[in-house]
């Protein structure tokens, strides 16, 4: 879903580039603030698998197809923060050295993929993991649930960018209900990468997960991580 | 880092790469879900070109090797290193030049 240039005017474009910059700092003195450096490395990996997972777009509907988000994925592995850099990394990346996503509309492209997923989509997760068990079921439902969402409001967040700046003469209602449709079923696919995804790595090493912290591991797996 | 977490980076960063150089050549190339509503509801007129749609890998091919299989395959290959480079970069120079100032990491 990434926003080439001349689909969202230039004033809401160059608004959408001012908070993405703003959350970049934000999230660069937050990690300065609360990471050790041996995340850095984590960080990184998230952000190339991503990368990866974006390239293989997958069919949903008639003629279309949806590729991995992965901003709640991403916030799930190394927390919101971290996440949502390590997303807009991959939007910057794709932007420049790929020609995907426009350049004015990178900012846009940020808020929808990277901050919506990684910090709405995350608080969905936190507030699923309160109401679920405190087990490895619980966090890979909850992950599910927030993966599913994320796409959907990320569909929601481009309609309101369109209602604000779209430079067609598309009426809103419409847009909206095709958007929403047809992320609906691309949120199906993004709750089974993400959830097969992170059951990998609770199965392999449950201490990377910041979403799965303060969940008591069978003890092979706790074993292996220490 | 323990060897146990290098050698969990280094078989993340391989699924990465099989993913991006090898499973990426049975990507479904229909257009996704924005481009298709995008075209079904035509607000799509305004689209301009991408500005750097000259690029020696824009559209996730690379110029003389083509956009499918192998330019595919080196594009993927390249995304990967770069987005672990630059993310992993960061977040290290962010955490090195607090450690610098004296502050401890909260």
């Amino acid at each position: 879903m990434h926003i080439p240039d001349g689909f969202i005017d230039a004033p809401a474009s160059v608004g959408a580039g001012l908070v993405a910059a703003g959350a970049v700092a934000v999230s660069l003195r937050r990690a300065g603030d609360s990471v050790i450096e041996s995340q850095a490395p984590m960080t990184g990996l998230v952000a190339a698998f991503v990368f990866a997972a974006q390239m293989l777009n997958f069919p949903v509907a008639s003629g279309t197809s949806g590729h991995l988000l992965g901003g709640l994925l991403a916030a799930v592995l190394v927390g919101p923060w971290l996440g949502s850099l390590a997303v807009t990394v991959v939007l910057t990346v794709q932007c420049l050295f790929f020609a995907d996503g426009g350049v004015s509309a990178l900012g846009l492209n940020v808020i929808n993929m990277a901050i919506v997923p990684a910090f709405v989509g995350y608080g969905l997760f936190w507030l699923a993991r309160r109401l679920l068990p405190t087990t490895r079921v619980g966090v890979l439902v909850a992950t599910a649930f927030a993966a599913f969402t994320s796409v959907v409001l990320a569909s929601v967040a481009f309609t309101l960018e369109y209602a604000i700046g779209g430079s067609g003469a598309v009426p809103v209602a419409p847009v909206a209900g095709a958007m929403v449709g047809v992320h609906v079923l691309i949120g199906i696919g993004e709750a089974v990468i993400t959830t097969l995804t992170v059951g990998a790595v609770l199965a392999t090493r449950p201490d990377l997960v910041f979403g799965a912290r303060g969940v008591a591991m069978p003890r092979a797996a706790t074993e292996v991580a220490a | 880092m323990t060897r146990q977490t290098q050698r969990f980076l280094l078989a993340g960063l391989a699924v990465a790469l099989i993913l991006a150089v090898g499973v990426s050549g049975f990507a479904s190339s229909k257009p996704d879900g924005l481009e298709k509503v995008a075209a079904q509801q035509s607000f799509d007129a305004g689209e301009r070109p991408h500005p750097l749609a000259a690029g020696p890998f824009a559209g996730y091919g690379t110029r003389g090797l083509g956009d499918d299989g192998f330019g595919r395959g080196v594009a993927g290959l390249v995304g990967v290193v770069l987005t672990f480079a630059v993310a992993g970069g960061a977040v290290r120079f962010a955490s090195r030049r607090r450690a610098r100032s004296g502050r401890p990491p909260g």
